[in-house]
């Protein structure tokens, strides 16, 4: 469904990505897991195009989105939860769900919404309320939320637990592993590795900007080399 | 009543409604710097654009013979509004938008180069002279005691409110109602989110461009009318003004600038009842500095908070 082949990026004069191929197959939960600065929001944000690969192809669903603008690959059934958040804090919980679905007819939207609010009941408890005096883990809910508006067939989800309680996390989690049996497929990165290879299929290591390690989740979570740098022994 | 309590509500009149045409000016500077965090420095000449086209167009149909003045305001400001809305346009496509994503005063030198191509382009349109309509809205009310003090609020005064009002109240109901003005706010919070949303963010640019000329073009239209005198300058000082209004109400808020405006028009509408009129701008913009000083971000601006 995603297929990135050899994609380089670059910061200005800095190259973040090094010839990194990635394949996320329809229904699949894959996960990206790595260091700080290793280069994971940076191979998010190149399949968004923002900032884009200097070169390297990028398809998804067979069609190429290599170069194209952030707003139209947007457009193509890709959703994104990004790091930090980022819901409008100045807007409503209902104003930031229906921005998801800004392309959508409003009846249309206003059903996805019920089932968002279905999923986090927290969010219909906050409706009218202005998302930046939520709590990060409400926050995260409300991004996730708004992702799903627009009816994507795959989210990227970039570090959705980072700073959030254990038992948000886990809830998180669950909402994660929801969202792939109603046939929406997950591109996931994080810090959190071992939940994350926990319910991905497949997953990927990346290291200074390129990947050197790719395999099944369970094999990933048993990995010496993974064990020692990404599980804490 | 006395005379010193009658003149004070005059002079508030006075201040009301100037400070009311400043605040649509400052309205497009601020919605402007809300969504990309520039100073449009060509906006008061969109303004002046718009002063200009109001009176040809005032002019040529009272030459073709129409008498009705309602149905000639109305098309001068349809025709005003949609002319420097197309001008509010091709300035940001031409001047800024190639530039976006660039260091934060290259778009700014830009904008005072455009400034100064509009001013000259006009001048060399129109001359550089002040070109005059004769008043189009005569009398008004009267109220207060004649051997005292009579206070006058004119028909042209009545006009600017009600007219600022209604587009005010317009903008406001687009920005929170409408979903093209949730992603204008959704714009000026996260620009990269809403791009990430599938939304193109450069039409939400333009359209606030488009926006913002339009009210400029409503306020040069009713401060051509006001002053019956309008040449290819005013823009400057009612761009500055206008733009002082703006970071007084605290950049980046509507609220703030319509705020900004008010405090500004009767601030200088004050200084000049009681003092020498010349001392009106060293106050005005003297109050500029106070606030800075004491509150950063303006009245009603939020504080910048570092993004990490």
């Amino acid at each position: 469904m995603l297929s990135i082949k050899n994609i380089n990026t670059h910061y200005g004069p800095i190259q973040a990505l090094h010839d990194v191929s990635v394949e996320v197959k329809q229904g699949e939960i894959v996960t990206l897991i790595g260091a700080n600065g290793a280069g994971k929001t940076t191979l998010m944000m190149s399949i968004c195009g923002d900032p884009q690969a200097t070169s390297g192809t990028i398809q998804f669903d067979g069609e190429e989105i290599t170069g194209q603008q952030t707003s139209s690959i947007m457009q193509k059934g890709l959703a994104i939860v990004p790091e930090g958040r980022r819901v409008f804090s100045g807007m409503t919980v209902e104003e930031n769900l229906f921005m998801g679905a800004y392309h959508r007819d409003r009846r249309e939207a206003e059903m996805t919404a019920e089932h968002v609010l279905a999923l986090f009941p927290r969010l219909r408890e906050r409706y009218s309320q202005r998302a930046g005096t939520m709590s990060g883990g409400e926050q995260q809910m409300l991004a996730i939320g708004r992702a799903m508006m627009s009816k994507p067939r795959m989210i990227l989800l970039d570090e959705p637990s980072l700073g959030l309680a254990p038992i948000i996390i886990q809830q998180i989690f669950d909402i994660i592993e929801k969202l792939r049996e109603e046939g929406v497929t997950i591109f996931l990165v994080e810090q959190n590795a071992n939940q994350a290879l926990r319910i991905a299929d497949r997953g990927y290591v990346l290291e200074n900007g390129r990947v050197i390690m790719e395999d099944t989740g369970a094999a990933l979570l048993v990995n010496e080399d993974v064990r020692k740098a990404y599980l804490g022994g | 009543m006395t005379e010193t309590f009658l003149y004070l509500i005059q002079q508030l009149i006075n201040g009301l409604t100037i400070g009311s045409t400043y605040a649509l000016i400052a309205i497009g500077y601020t919605m402007v710097y809300g969504i990309i965090g520039m100073i449009n420095f060509a906006h008061g000449e969109i303004y002046m654009i718009g002063s200009y086209i109001t009176f040809i167009v005032i002019a040529g149909l009272l030459g073709m013979g129409m008498v009705s003045l309602p149905i000639i305001l109305i098309i001068a400001l349809i025709v005003a509004v949609i002319i420097a809305s197309t001008y509010g346009w091709t300035v940001e496509r031409v001047a800024y938008r190639p530039l976006r994503g660039t260091n934060r005063l290259i778009p700014l030198i830009s904008a005072i180069g455009m400034s100064i191509f509009l001013q000259n382009y006009v001048v060399l349109a129109q001359g550089s002279r002040d070109v005059a309509l004769p008043p189009q809205i005569s009398g008004g009310w009267t109220f207060g005691d004649p051997s005292v003090f009579e206070v006058s609020f004119s028909y042209m005064q009545a006009l600017i409110w009600v007219v600022t009002f209604v587009a005010m109240t317009a903008l406001t109901l687009f920005i929170s109602r409408s979903r093209m003005g949730r992603a204008c706010r959704a714009c000026s919070e996260d620009l990269g989110m809403t791009n990430l949303l599938g939304i193109d963010t450069n039409r939400t640019i333009a359209l606030t461009f488009i926006i913002g000329a339009a009210l400029a073009a409503v306020a040069g239209l009713l401060l051509g009318l006001y002053y019956g005198v309008v040449n290819p300058f005013v823009g400057f000082i009612a761009g500055l003004k206008a733009f002082t209004a703006a970071v007084l109400g605290g950049i980046g808020s509507i609220p703030g600038a319509v705020l900004g405006g008010l405090i500004l028009g009767v601030t200088e509408a004050l200084t000049s009842a009681y003092f020498p009129s010349e001392y009106k701008d060293v106050v005005s913009f003297g109050l500029l500095v106070l606030i800075l000083l004491f509150r950063p971000s303006g009245l009603l601006g939020k504080p910048e908070v570092e993004k990490v």
